[in-house]
């Protein structure tokens, strides 16, 4: 019991590292930093570099990894994240994840993507207490955090520096008018985190025995989570976040085994910010002094699309390329197709009701297996699969979701985050091997196996998801549903339930997710669980960020330019990254609103 | 008083120890615009907050029309015919004022909402939500008449402001000026068809001729028999606009009256121009 306690304080003694780095930015930028994530796996393979390659001593290695994380999060900061916060707050958050992708890709590159055995530089079980065994390196690791902590809150509190942040992170604005340089403390805090989220992938990788350039996922989305279990912005909760999460996480692992990491740790966030929603030490407004959840959506008018657009469009889309038969470019269509229906169906969710939801990968992958399990066990015909795949991921979803549509701003994004993923890592725990031969949809006893029929399927599905959309945000029903996203509490007071409406459009957006899995699932005919990553999720809110938020249609135009243009680029996965990142970089510093959207 | 159309008795609400609304008991009778006075921070948003439900009284009850609703949320109250405006003004920044107005006749809407009854009810929600999407994807013959009608209630409203929304019906409230956006409001307010309409510093960023128009149409609502509780800070407008007012300091109703008896009252004079000692409590947001 002991021991789980003793593991768990280290787990946490890194969580609390990375959470203080995530809360620091947070609070001085306003923006969610993935980026962090990378910093973990990062500086795991810089130690094990310095040290096993080059033979440096620990104690050499130890600040030469952290001046390189600071310097890499200065330049990161400096080229992406700073330009970016100013026009939206949100795509800033995109485009970190974006570096954290080519951060862990270069990484990937420069170390291979094995694990590596990390040297023992300090002894792990030469002290013991009674029957505890426990070692130097823990005792070094703990008191590390110690001081960083101790260091940090002087530095915050006297430091003329550590008052500037504290004064931005209240109010950016006061700050500048106060002659404070706020682009200079926005550096700063970078760069402390950057550092902290080194020294943790080190303490990581002591701690485990091993290390990879990916190893930082899963450690920096806990470190998130324990950020925001804290109340994002607040250090102090950060530091308890990561304990608490520490061990609670390590108790979990010892009652219910490994498998079940992910899902402690998002069900431990989500009863938090349903019994405080601004974690625990977070406070929010008692009225919000404006709308939270719509302060993402761009202002901008939807440009004005003349009748001949659409028809040429339908006829382009749905005669011209598939009587081209080129196979490769029907097969990129499929894709481009689906993920226009999920993202199409996502517009009212995020657009709309202003729900920034980060976990459609979740019923997603519910209407894929779904759809799978139905025709596989019971052999439902396919036509019949898709619309009920769509219904279950809706109904699944809708429960799933139904506790946090109290949570507001940032913190409603990042619960649906864990929603998605706890969605998979239950899939998982349930079916954990891959489902193969999953049956093709039939038509009159023919096997529709051809990229044609994919192609045609698809498109047919996408009409039907364009019109339903376009119904629905004609309708007092879509208005209501704007409103919601506009202004809450303006909304209530007009009798309008907003918890009610966001409800819906979720369940609406989970719908079509569904129907996108389902028919993932019949045209891969193989499906598991590492398809339905966070990166999927993230990938539908860049579409319809790119489009325009609250359009359907420009959901299309994102699908294309995201799915399509990248499939382009599929030879050099690396690339594709770093333009993928560039490309949203773009579209946010010129087209704020969504390139069918006029800039206002 | 039970023939009162609102009943407010010992309401109160503090925030964190500062008692910002300090057992305050008064009434609005229907037809009657009544104002509530006071300096900066004595408790009158505060009140209109609670009396709309946008946040929780800690003491008191507050009656409507003969139902309580010092314990039900804000959309709740809003079906009971309590429409309110803003102090910063809050529109639906990304909506056309028309669908402004639209969003504001929700509560009056049947054929568009059914089932409604259950909007209320754990899981039965689902019910009304399911209706209204199906309302929206495919429609009945009522719900398109009834879209008939929320067309042509929009236009009065509307028309209540022609000059200044008319040209602006399709824009997007975002791009509305301060003022506009002001009306909006009022008009999404009214569009509620609300028995007792809340209005909080109409006024406020208006010019005086601006501020002229304002008090017309208040005057306009007063005729066609609209009881008013309105927050504002021009005397001037108060002392025309109100049957009766009620001046708050530090969370407590210090006099109360037609408006030329409180013009004169010492206390009213002493708190807002007189030296007080202590000050009152900073609850506007």
């Amino acid at each position: 019991m002991l021991d789980t306690l003793i593991a768990g304080l280290l787990r946490g003694n890194v969580y609390a590292l990375g959470a203080v780095g995530i809360s620091l930015v947070f609070g001085v930028m306003n923006v969610v930093n993935f980026a962090q994530f990378s910093f973990f796996g990062l500086g795991a393979m810089l130690a094990w570099f310095f040290i096993t390659t080059l033979g440096l001593p620990f104690w050499l290695a130890l600040p030469l990894v952290l001046v390189v994380c600071a310097a890499l999060g200065l330049i990161i900061n400096i080229s992406v994240v700073r330009p970016l916060a100013k026009f939206l707050p949100l795509a800033a958050m995109l485009s970190t994840y974006a570096v954290s992708q080519i951060l862990d890709n270069a990484s990937q590159i420069a170390f291979t993507a094995q694990f590596r055995v990390f040297p023992p530089v300090l002894p792990n079980s030469n002290l013991h207490i009674g029957n505890m065994r426990f070692g130097t390196s823990d005792l070094v690791m703990l008191s590390t955090t110690a001081v960083v902590m101790l260091v940090m809150s002087l530095f915050l509190k006297y430091g003329k520096v550590g008052r500037a942040i504290r004064a931005t992170s209240q109010d950016q604005e006061a700050a500048l008018q106060m002659g404070i340089p706020v682009g200079l403390v926005q550096h700063v805090s970078f760069v402390i985190a950057s550092a902290l989220g080194g020294l943790a992938g080190v303490f990581i990788a002591l701690y485990v025995g091993v290390a990879n350039p990916a190893s930082g996922l899963n450690i920096g989305l806990t470190a998130f989570v324990a950020a925001t279990l804290g109340g994002l912005g607040s250090l102090v909760g950060a530091v308890i976040g990561g304990f608490v999460l520490g061990i609670l996480e390590a108790f979990g692992i010892h009652f219910f085994g490994d498998t079940s990491r992910q899902i402690i740790i998002f069900v431990i966030l989500i009863v938090v910010l349903i019994a405080r929603p601004g974690g625990l030490l977070g406070k929010v407004p008692l009225i919000s002094t404006e709308p939270l959840t719509g302060t993402f959506l761009g202002k901008g008018r939807p440009l004005r699309i003349p009748r001949w657009v659409w028809a040429a469009a339908f006829v382009v889309l749905g005669i011209v390329i598939p009587l081209l038969r080129n196979d490769y470019v029907l097969i990129t269509g499929t894709q481009v197709l689906i993920y226009a229906i999920i993202a199409a169906g996502f517009t009212v969710t995020a657009g709309q009701a202003g729900v920034l939801a980060l976990g459609q990968a979740g019923p997603i992958a519910i209407g894929a297996y779904m759809s799978a399990a139905l025709t596989m066990q019971l052999h439902f015909s396919f036509w019949v699969a898709l619309p009920v795949a769509g219904l279950c991921a809706a109904i699944v979803a809708s429960i799933l979701a139904s506790p946090i549509w109290g949570v507001k701003g940032h913190y409603i994004s990042i619960a649906t985050l864990g929603l998605g993923i706890t969605i998979v890592a239950v899939i998982q725990l349930i079916v954990p091997q891959g489902i193969y031969n999953i049956p093709v949809p039939q038509w009159f006893g023919t096997a529709l196996t051809t990229p044609t029929a994919y192609y045609l399927i698809d498109f047919g599905v996408l009409v039907i998801t364009l019109l339903v959309m376009w119904r629905i945000r004609r309708s007092h029903l879509g208005k209501v549903i704007s409103s919601v996203g506009s202004d809450e509490v303006a909304a209530l007071a007009s009798g309008v339930r907003g918890r009610n409406y966001k409800a819906l459009a979720f369940a609406i957006s989970a719908f079509f997710a569904g129907i996108g899995g389902s028919l993932l699932a019949h045209q891969y005919t193989y499906i598991d669980p590492t398809i339905f990553t966070m990166l999927m999720s993230l990938l539908v809110v860049t579409i319809v960020i790119m489009g325009g938020v609250s359009l359907p249609y420009g959901a299309v135009v994102g699908a294309i330019i995201l799915i399509g243009a990248m499939e382009l680029l599929r030879f050099t996965p690396e690339l594709r990254i770093i333009v993928y990142g560039l490309v949203l970089i773009l579209v946010v510093r010129f087209r704020p609103g969504g390139i069918l959207v006029r800039n206002s | 008083m039970s023939d009162a159309l609102l009943q407010v008795e010992n309401l109160e609400r503090h925030f964190e120890g500062l008692k910002a609304v300090d057992g305050i008991s008064f009434t609005v009778a229907p037809g009657e615009v009544v104002s509530i006075i006071g300096p900066n921070g004595s408790g009158k948003t505060t009140t209109l907050n609670l009396v709309t439900g946008t946040i929780r009284a800690h003491g008191g009850s507050i009656v409507l029309d003969g139902t309580r609703i010092d314990r039900v949320d804000s959309a709740r109250i809003a079906e009971h015919g309590i429409a309110r405006t803003f102090q910063n003004g809050r529109v639906f920044a990304t909506l056309s004022v028309a669908d402004n107005i639209e969003v504001g006749m929700h509560s009056t809407l049947r054929a568009n909402r059914p089932f409604r009854e259950l909007s209320n009810f754990f899981l039965l929600r689902w019910i009304p939500l399911l209706g209204e999407l199906f309302i929206a994807i495919i429609g009945t013959p009522a719900s398109r008449r009834e879209d008939k009608q929320i067309k042509n209630a929009v236009e009065t409203e509307i028309h209540r402001f022609e000059a200044r929304l008319g040209p602006r019906r399709d824009d997007p409230a975002y791009s509305l000026s301060y003022a506009n956006r002001r009306r909006t409001e009022i008009a999404r307010a009214l569009a509620l068809k609300p028995k007792l309409l809340v209005l909080d510093e109409p006024t406020a960023g208006m010019n005086q001729s601006e501020t002229a128009e304002v008090l017309e149409q208040l005057l306009e609502l007063k005729a066609e028999g609209q009881a008013i509780l309105l927050v504002e800070h021009k005397l001037d407008l108060v002392m025309i606009v109100s049957d009766r007012v009620i001046v708050m300091d530090g969370g407590r109703i210090i006099a109360e009256g037609r408006p030329e008896d409180v013009r004169h009252d010492p206390s009213v004079i002493e708190a807002y121009i007189g030296r007080r000692r202590t000050v009152g409590g900073g609850d506007e947001e």
